[in-house]
C-alpha cells in the first residue's frame, strides 16, 4: 500500500508517497499562506492526478498540522522524531542533523547517545528570520545567497534572537554598509545561533546532514555552517522532505482511500475556537464615516509648479524607508515623497533631489534638515544646513496640527516613539525596547508571508468580524500565537485585525505602560507610517476611547518637523543652503570601504562612505578615536566608569608571588566588585592571582557554547568567555565565590545578590568543560568575617589564622576601593558644576561597569557633553527610606536611594543600564521611574543585551538631552 | 494601608485565594469554612485575565506574577467578588527570588486600578502582615499542615490510578469523596492526630489501591519546575490534562518536599554563613523531626500497595541534590527542582517536563543549568525544559512536550520488547 506523510511547516506544505520499497514515488512542495485545509485538499488532489486514486496509509506532521491532525483523526508524528526515523531509513551512517524551518531550528545527534534540539520559544534565527532581513533589504531569499558571494567582510550581529539582529542590520544599512557583507553577515548569524542555541556545548561533528528549506536554497548557508563545524556536510536529495519522508515511515496511519480523503479533508472548517475581540467596524458605513473624519486633518499645500521661490527641506531616514517634505515659506507643503530605502538611503534621496532640481526649477532650496537612523549619513552626504533628534522632529510636525498636543505617538517600521507633552514642552518620553518591536516592518513582514502587500493586509482588517485576540508581546512570540489562531481556523481578515490591536497593545501597555484610558491626556496626536493603516488607528481609538488625531501626513511628521526646524533655524541665519547643488549631485559618487580600525584591541569594523569633496562619515566606530586620532580624551576625566575600570584594571595587574599556585578569578557579575577583596586575600595568602581580562567579544563567543540557557543575562553569559581565558592561562585552580547575601549596607529589609550573582558558579561547574582544572566554588558572604575565613580555610585546606589575617587586608581593600570611588564621584561633581557640565547618573550593577557589557554607553553620554557618575557614589549620601516595592537586595537598594538622591537635584538626571533578562529589574524599573516621576524627572532606560549597535541608544539619550534643554 | 479586620469577618467578606492545586487547596479552604472564614478559590480561567495582570504588572515579571494577580483583577471586573466586601490573599515565598515581591506589586496594581481600598493578606513562612480580623490558631496551622499531606497523599494516589481506571471517573469520584469526608472530620477536631491521620491515609491508599484498574505499561512523566507552574492548572496549560490524554501517568512530586526545603535553608545559612543559631538548631532538632513524623505516615500508607510508587523523604531528596548541586542553592525552587529530577530519574520516571516561568531567575541555574550533568550521569533521561510566559503559545508547547514523549514511547516500546526476549 502507498504510504503517504504530509507536512504542515509554519509557511510551507510537504506532500510525499512512498512505496512498499520504501522509495518515494511523489513529492510535492508549497506555500500554504496558513490556508492549511484547502492547501492540504489541494496538494492531495495533484497527488491524486499522478498517482491515482488508490488505497493508502496517510500520517501528518509540523507544528501547523496539529490542528489538522486533531480534526481530521489522521495520526499526528512530532516533526523531529519524523526526522530521525527518515534519517535512520535512508541516510543511517549520518552522526549529526541539522535542520531549519520556517520558525524552527533543530539539531539531532544520532550517534554516541541520541539527543533531540528543539529551539526554544524565544528563539528567531531561522527561515522566517532570513525573510524578515531580506524584506528589510528590499531583496529577495535568492538575492541573500547570490549578493553573499561576492562578500568581503562578515559583520558581527546578534545572533540569539531575529529582532536584536535586526536592530544591528539597521544601522548597517544606515551606514551605507555594503549589501554583499550584509547578506553573509545575516547567514553568519544563523550560524551562530543555531550552533550557541541548539548545541549546547556538544561538539557537532562526523557525517553532517543540512535539511530543511533555508540549508536546502541557500549554498552560502551551507557554506558558513562546513566553515564554523570545521567539516562537510551534505545536503542529500528530498532534502526538503525528510520530515514528510519520516511521517510517512512512521508505523501506524490513517487508512483510507485517496479521493475519500480529500473529500474528508475539504470538507474541514475551523474551529472558531480562539479568543475573539470585538469588531473594528460595525459595517462599511461605519468605515466611511471614521474615514470621512480623519480626512479633516490635511495639511494645506502649494502647487509646486507654479511656485516661485525660497523652500525649506526636511528628510527623515527611518529604519525601512525615507520620507522627504518641502515647505514653502508659509509651511504649506510642496513636496513630498515616502518610499522604501531598499537598503540604499543615499541613492532614494539623490534622486529625490534630483527631481526637485529638475522638475521644480523656480523652487529654491533654502535651508535643509535630517533627522532619523540615517541623519548623519545623509546630512554628510548632502551637505544638509541642519541635524536633529527624531523626538524633536516630531514633536515640532505635532505642534503644527494641534498647539495644544498633550500626547504624541508615533509608530514607525522598527520604533515607537511617544511623548509626553507638558507646557509646551516633552515632559517624558517613552521609547520601545530592543525586544519589543511590535512595529510597522513586522505588519509587513507577516503580510508578505501571507502573500499580500501592506496595504491589501490592512484593508482586509476593515472586514473582519471577530478580530483574533494575539496577546501583545514580542515579535517572536507573535507568529506563534499567530500560527495558534490558524490552527484554530481564524481568517486571514480576522488575523490582520488581530495584528492590528496587538501593535497598538504593545504600544500602549508595553511601551508607554498607560494605567488607565486617560493617562495619555485629551489631545492626542499620532504618527508614523504604521498608523496610516486604518485598522491600527481604529484599534487605538477603541483601546483608549477616544478620538484621537491622524494628520494626513502621519508618515511623513518627521521629515515634515525637520522641515519646520530647517525654516526655524534659518530665520536667524542669512547665509545661502549648504545642500549640495544639481552639479555637485550629478558628481555624487559614493565610495564605501570598510576597514579594520587598529587604534586598540576592539578592532571596530569601520564603514567609511567617501562622497567626496572631502565629505566622509565614518561609522562603526565605538569611540572617537578613528576620527579625531586621540585616545584618551580629557572628558575621561568626568567619567567614573572609566576610573573604576582603572581600579579594577589596577588590582588586574597584581600578581602575588606564587608560593601556593596560581589561583584564576573569573572577572564576572558580583566580581567587579569584589576584585580588590578577592585578590588581596589570595595575593596575602600567597596565590598568584590571574583575573580574567575584561570582556569582548571574542571573550564571548569563546565561552559561547556551554550556555545552558539562553535566555539569561549577557553578563552571566560572559562568566563562560572568562573561564575558557582562565583555562588557556592555564591555572591551578578557578575560584567562584557563591553566595545567597551580599554585603549589608543596612538600606533595605535584607542584603541579597540576585539568583544568577548568588549561584552562577554552579552553571559553570555543571555545563563547561575544564579540562581537569579543579573548581573551588564556595559558599561564603561577606556578613561575619570569622565565618567566612573559617570557609575559605575548610575550601583551601589552610590555617584559620592566616586567612583570618588576610581577610582583615581584603576589607581593608575593600573599603578603600569604596572610598576612591566616593571621592572621585565628588570630585566629577564638582568639577561639572563649575563648568556647568549636565551630571548623569548611569545607574545599574556593579558589572556595567565593562565595557562590553555596557558598550560604551558611558563614552557616549560623555560625549553629548555630560559628566557620568554611578549609583554606588552618591547612595550612601541617602538616610534609609521606604520604597514601594519589597528592598531586600543589596545592589537594588543603590539604585532607589540613588534615585532618591538626585530627585530634587536640577543638574542631576539619571539613566538605568537594564540588562535583558534581569528579572529584577521588573521590579526596580517601575520603582525607580515613580521615584523620579514624582519630582518631574524624566526617566530613562536603556535595555542591552549582546547588541553592538549605539544608534537607539543615541536617539534616546540625545532626545532626554534636548528635553531637559526645552525645560530650561 | 487597610487591614483584614474583625468586623469584615464578621460581616462574611470574602478571602480571595488563587487556586494553585485543586486537591490541596479545596481541603485547606474546608478548614477555614470550619472557622468561618469565607474563602474563594479563584477558578476563573478565561483566556483574557492575563490582559489584566499585563496592564497593571510590569511585563517583565514573570509569569505566575502576571497570572494571579490577572486573575484577581479580572474576578472583581467580572464581578465574581464584591469589590467593597472582600480581601484578597496572595503568597510571599520570602528568600532572594523575585517571586518575594508579588505582595508589593498587587499593592502597586490594586492602587493603579484605583482598587486600593482592598485589603491584602500576605501569605508566607515568616508571619502573616498584621490582620486582626486573620487569627490563625495553633490549631489551624496543624490543621493546614496535615491538610497539605492529605493534599499530596491524594494527588499522588489519584495521579497513579487515574490512567489505569477501568470506569472512567471512578477515581475522580473518590478524591471528590474523601475531600468532602476530610472536610467533615476537621469540622469534628478530628483526623489530624497520630492515630487517627495514620487510619485515614491507609484508607485513603486501599481506597484508590482498590479501583477496578488495568495495569498496561505506560509512558511514565514526572513534571517538576517552578512551584505555580508545576501545579496550577491556569499556569500550566492544563499540562497534567493533557499527558493524560497523551496515555502518560504523570508524577507530580509532593508540595510537602518544598515546605521542608522552606524550612531548612536556615541550617544550611548557618552553616555557610554564620548566625541563625538558634533558628537552625530549633528546626534541626525539634521541628524536623517532629514533621518528619508525618512524612513517614503518608509513606507507610503510600507502600501498602506495590501498585503506588513511594515518594523519596526529605532526607533523601538531600542526598540526590547534592549528587548534583549545592544545598546552598537557595532561591526559588532551588536545589529541590534538581533534587526531583534526579528523584524520578532514578525512579523510573526518566520522562521529565521542567516548567518554568519565561526568564525565571532561579531556574536558569537549578532546572536548565542542570540537565546536562543528568544527562551525562543518566543517558536515559528524557528531560524537555518548557518556559510558560503571556504569550508562549500551547501549540509550540505542546509540540516540544510531543517530541519528548516520541521518544519516551520508542524507550518504552524497546524496554517492553526486551521483557518479552527475557
Amino acid at each position: 500500500m502507498l504510504k503517504i506523510g504530509i507536512d504542515v511547516g509554519s509557511t510551507t506544505m510537504k506532500v510525499v508517497a512512498i512505496d512498499e520499497n520504501l522509495k518515494p514515488i511523489y513529492s510535492a512542495y508549497e506555500r500554504h499562506y496558513s490556508e492549511i485545509f484547502k492547501r492540504a485538499a489541494k496538494m492531495l488532489s495533484d497527488a491524486l492526478d499522478k498517482l491515482g486514486d488508490r488505497e493508502v496509509l496517510v500520517s501528518l506532521s509540523g507544528s501547523a498540522g496539529m490542528g489538522l491532525s486533531e480534526k481530521s483523526g489522521i495520526p499526528f508524528v512530532q516533526e523531529v522524531y519524523a526526522t530521525r526515523v527518515a534519517v535512520n531509513s535512508y541516510l543511517p551512517s549520518t552522526d549529526a542533523v541539522i535542520e531549519l524551518g520556517g520558525e524552527d531550528a533543530k539539531i539531532l545527534f544520532l550517534k554516541n547517545g541520541l539527543e533531540v534540539r528543539m529551539n526554544g520559544s524565544c528563539a528567531g534565527g531561522t527561515g522566517a528570520f532570513i525573510d524578515q532581513m531580506a524584506t528589510l533589504l528590499g531583496i529577495s531569499m535568492n538575492d541573500i545567497d547570490r549578493l553573499a558571494d561576492k562578500a568581503t567582510e562578515i559583520y558581527t550581529i546578534a545572533s540569539r534572537c531575529g529582532v536584536f539582529a535586526k536592530s544591528d542590520i539597521q544601522p548597517l544599512i544606515n551606514q551605507g554598509a555594503r549589501t554583499e557583507d550584509i547578506a553573509a553577515s545575516i547567514l553568519v548569524a544563523v550560524v551562530n545561533q543555531t550552533i550557541a542555541g541548539l548545541a549546547q556545548g556538544r561538539k557537532i561533528e562526523g557525517h553532517v546532514v543540512y535539511l530543511g528549506g533555508p540549508l536546502t536554497f541557500i549554498k552560502n548557508l551551507r557554506k558558513h555552517f562546513d566553515e564554523a563545524l570545521g567539516t562537510r556536510g551534505t545536503c542529500p536529495e528530498n532534502s526538503l522532505y525528510y520530515v514528510a519522508l519520516g511521517t510517512a515511515l512512521s508505523p501506524g496511519g490513517k487508512e483510507t482511500k485517496l479521493s475519500s480523503l480529500i473529500d474528508e479533508i475539504g470538507s474541514l472548517k475551523g474551529s472558531g475556537n480562539y479568543t475573539k475581540l470585538p469588531a473594528l467596524f460595525k459595517d462599511r458605513s461605519d468605515y466611511d464615516a471614521f474615514i470621512a473624519r480623519h480626512k479633516k486633518a490635511t495639511v494645506e499645500s502649494t502647487n509646486p509648479l507654479t511656485y516661485h521661490g525660497e523652500a525649506y527641506l526636511g528628510i527623515d531616514a527611518g529604519s525601512t524607508t525615507i520620507k522627504c517634505a518641502l515647505i514653502d515659506i508659509n509651511e504649506k507643503m510642496l513636496l513630498s515623497r515616502y518610499s522604501p530605502n531598499n537598503g540604499n538611503p543615499v541613492q532614494a534621496i539623490a534622486s529625490f533631489l534630483n527631481s526637485v532640481y529638475d522638475e521644480y526649477p523656480d523652487i529654491i532650496i533654502r535651508a535643509s534638515a535630517s533627522t532619523g537612523y540615517g541623519e548623519e549619513l545623509l546630512k554628510t552626504a548632502f551637505n544638509l544646513d541642519y541635524g536633529l533628534v527624531e523626538t524633536q522632529a516630531h514633536f515640532l510636525g505635532a505642534k503644527h496640527f494641534k498647539s495644544d498636543v498633550d500626547f504624541i505617538i508615533d509608530i514607525g517600521g522598527q520604533d515607537i516613539k511617544c511623548f509626553k507633552i507638558r507646557d509646551g514642552a516633552i515632559d517624558d518620553i517613552f521609547l520601545n525596547e530592543a525586544c519589543s518591536s511590535g512595529c510597522g516592518s513586522f505588519l509587513q513582514t507577516f503580510a508578505n508571508a501571507l502573500g499580500k502587500s501592506s496595504q491589501e493586509f490592512a484593508e482586509l482588517a476593515i472586514d473582519s468580524k471577530a478580530p483574533v485576540d494575539l496577546g501583545s508581546r514580542c515579535t517572536v512570540f507573535m507568529n506563534s500565537s499567530v500560527k495558534q489562531a490558524q490552527k484554530d481556523g481564524a481568517s486571514i481578515e480576522d488575523i490582520s485585525a488581530g495584528l492590528a490591536i496587538s501593535v497598538v497593545k504593545n504600544a500602549l501597555y508595553k511601551v508607554i505602560r498607560a494605567q488607565s484610558k486617560d493617562a495619555l491626556g485629551k489631545n492626542i496626536v499620532v504618527q508614523g507610517g504604521t498608523f496610516l493603516n486604518d485598522a491600527v488607528l481604529r484599534a487605538f481609538e477603541m483601546e483608549l476611547e477616544r478620538e484621537v488625531i491622524r494628520p494626513e501626513i502621519a508618515g511623513l511628521m518627521g521629515a515634515f518637523g525637520a522641515a519646520l526646524y530647517a525654516k526655524r533655524m534659518k530665520e536667524r541665519d542669512k547665509s545661502p543652503s549648504t545642500i549640495i547643488s544639481k552639479e555637485e549631485l550629478r558628481e555624487l559618487n559614493p565610495r564605501l570601504k570598510s576597514v579594520r580600525c587598529n587604534g586598540c584591541n576592539n578592532h571596530c569594523l569601520l564603514t567609511i562612505n567617501d562622497f567626496g569633496l572631502s565629505r566622509r562619515l565614518i561609522s562603526g566606530n565605538k569611540c572617537e578615536k578613528p576620527i579625531t586620532g586621540v585616545k584618551k580624551a580629557e572628558s575621561d576625566e568626568f567619567n567614573l566608569y572609566m576610573y573604576k575600570q582603572e581600579i579594577l584594571r589596577s588590582y588586574m595587574e597584581r600578581k602575588g608571588e606564587n608560593r601556593r599556585g596560581r589561583i584564576g578569578i573569573p572577572l564576572a557579575l558580583g566580581m567587579y566588585e569584589l576584585l580588590p577583596f578577592y585578590q588581596t586575600l589570595f595575593e596575602n595568602l600567597g596565590y598568584e592571582t590571574v583575573i580574567s581580562p575584561f570582556s569582548d567579544r571574542a571573550l564571548y563567543i569563546s565561552g559561547q557554547a556551554s550556555i545552558p540557557s539562553d535566555t539569561v543575562c549577557f553578563p552571566a553569559k560572559l562568566m563562560h568567555g572568562a573561564i575558557e581565558y582562565l583555562k588557556r592561562q592555564k591555572v591551578d585552580m578557578i575560584f567562584i565565590p557563591a553566595s545567597s547575601y551580599n554585603v549589608d549596607e543596612e538600606k533595605g529589609t535584607n542584603h541579597f545578590n540576585c539568583p544568577i550573582v548568588a549561584y552562577y558558579g554552579e552553571v559553570i561547574r555543571a555545563n563547561q568543560d575544564l579540562e581537569g582544572i579543579p573548581l573551588r566554588l564556595a559558599y561564603l558572604s561577606l556578613e561575619r568575617p570569622k565565618v567566612f575565613a573559617r570557609r575559605i580555610a575548610e575550601t583551601f585546606s589552610l590555617d584559620k589564622k592566616e586567612v583570618l589575617k588576610a581577610t582583615e587586608k581584603a576589607f581593608i581593600a575593600l573599603s578603600d576601593y569604596h572610598r576612591k570611588v566616593i571621592e572621585k564621584g565628588d570630585e566629577i561633581i564638582r568639577r561639572a558644576r563649575e563648568e556647568k557640565r549636565h551630571i548623569i547618573v548611569l545607574s545599574g550593577r556593579p558589572y556595567h561597569v565593562d565595557p562590553e557589557i555596557n558598550h560604551g554607553i558611558d563614552r557616549l553620554l560623555v560625549s553629548l557633553g555630560a559628566a557620568v557618575i554611578t549609583e554606588d557614589s552618591i547612595s550612601y549620601k541617602e538616610e534609609k527610606k521606604s520604597v514601594g516595592v519589597l528592598n531586600q537586595w543589596t545592589y537594588h537598594a543603590r539604585l532607589y536611594d540613588a534615585a532618591h538622591y538626585i530627585a530634587d537635584k536640577s543638574d542631576m538626571d539619571l539613566v538605568q543600564l537594564v540588562s535583558f533578562g534581569c528579572g529584577l529589574d521588573a521590579v526596580t524599573t517601575d520603582e525607580v521611574r515613580d521615584i523620579l516621576r514624582e519630582e518631574d524627572k524624566i526617566y530613562t532606560q536603556i535595555k542591552i543585551d549582546e547588541i553592538t549597535n549605539l544608534g537607539a541608544v543615541k536617539i534616546r539619550l540625545r532626545s532626554l538631552f534636548a528635553a531637559m534643554e526645552m525645560k530650561e | 494601608m487597610p487591614y483584614f479586620t474583625k468586623e469584615m469577618k464578621k460581616d462574611g467578606w470574602t478571602i480571595v485565594v488563587p487556586n494553585m492545586s485543586e486537591i490541596h487547596f479545596d481541603i485547606m479552604k474546608r478548614i477555614f469554612d470550619n472557622y468561618d472564614f469565607n474563602v474563594l478559590l479563584l477558578e476563573n480561567n478565561d483566556p483574557t485575565l492575563i490582559e489584566e495582570g499585563l496592564k497593571y504588572v510590569h511585563n517583565d515579571m514573570c509569569y505566575p506574577c502576571l497570572l494571579v494577580i490577572g486573575q484577581m483583577l479580572d474576578a472583581i471586573k467580572r464581578g465574581l467578588v464584591d469589590k467593597d466586601r472582600c480581601a484578597l490573599a496572595i503568597s510571599q515565598t520570602g528568600g532572594g527570588c523575585r517571586a518575594s515581591n508579588y505582595y508589593f506589586l498587587l499593592l502597586k496594581a490594586l492602587k493603579r486600578a484605583g482598587l486600593e481600598n482592598i485589603p491584602v493578606i500576605s501569605f508566607n513562612l515568616q508571619g502573616m502582615n498584621s490582620n486582626p480580623g486573620l487569627k490563625i490558631t495553633k490549631v489551624m496551622i496543624l490543621q493546614a499542615f496535615t491538610a497539605l499531606i492529605y493534599g499530596d497523599m491524594l494527588m499522588m494516589v489519584s495521579n497513579q490510578t487515574r490512567p489505569y481506571e477501568v470506569n472512567k471517573g471512578d477515581t475522580d469520584r473518590l478524591v471528590k469523596k474523601w475531600t468532602e469526608e476530610l472536610g467533615k472530620r476537621y469540622a469534628r477536631n478530628r483526623g489530624y492526630f497520630g492515630k487517627n491521620m495514620r487510619r485515614n491515609l491507609n484508607q485513603i491508599s486501599d481506597d484508590f489501591a482498590a479501583i477496578k484498574q488495568n495495569r498496561v505499561p505506560k509512558v511514565r512523566v514526572g513534571v517538576v519546575g517552578e512551584i505555580y507552574m508545576k501545579y496550577s492548572r491556569l499556569g500550566n496549560n492544563n499540562l497534567k490534562d493533557f499527558l493524560e490524554s497523551q496515555d502518560c501517568e504523570v508524577m507530580l512530586p509532593p508540595m510537602l518536599g518544598f515546605v521542608f526545603y522552606g524550612f531548612t535553608n536556615g541550617i544550611h545559612d548557618n552553616e555557610f554563613y554564620g548566625g541563625r543559631k538558634k533558628y537552625s538548631f530549633l528546626i534541626k532538632k525539634i521541628v524536623m523531626p517532629y514533621l518528619e513524623h508525618f512524612e513517614r505516615w503518608m509513606i507507610e500508607a503510600i507502600e501498602r500497595h506495590d501498585i503506588f510508587h513511594r515518594p523519596a523523604t526529605f532526607k533523601e531528596l538531600e542526598e540526590y541534590g547534592k549528587s548534583m548541586i549545592s544545598p546552598g542553592c537557595k532561591m526559588g525552587e532551588g536545589w529541590l527542582l534538581t533534587a526531583e529530577m534526579v528523584e524520578l530519574v532514578e525512579k523510573g520516571y526518566g520522562n521529565i517536563v521542567c516548567t518554568q516561568p519565561f526568564g525565571c531567575l532561579p531556574n536558569h541555574v537549578c532546572g536548565k543549568g542542570m540537565v546536562r550533568p543528568i544527562k551525562e550521569k543518566y543517558p536515559e533521561s528524557n528531560i524537555v525544559p518548557i518556559d510558560y510566559d503571556p504569550s508562549a503559545t500551547k501549540v509550540n508547547q505542546e509540540n516540544r512536550i510531543k517530541l519528548m514523549l516520541a521518544i519516551a514511547k520508542e524507550n518504552l516500546d524497546k524496554e517492553l520488547s526486551k521483557k518479552e526476549i527475557k
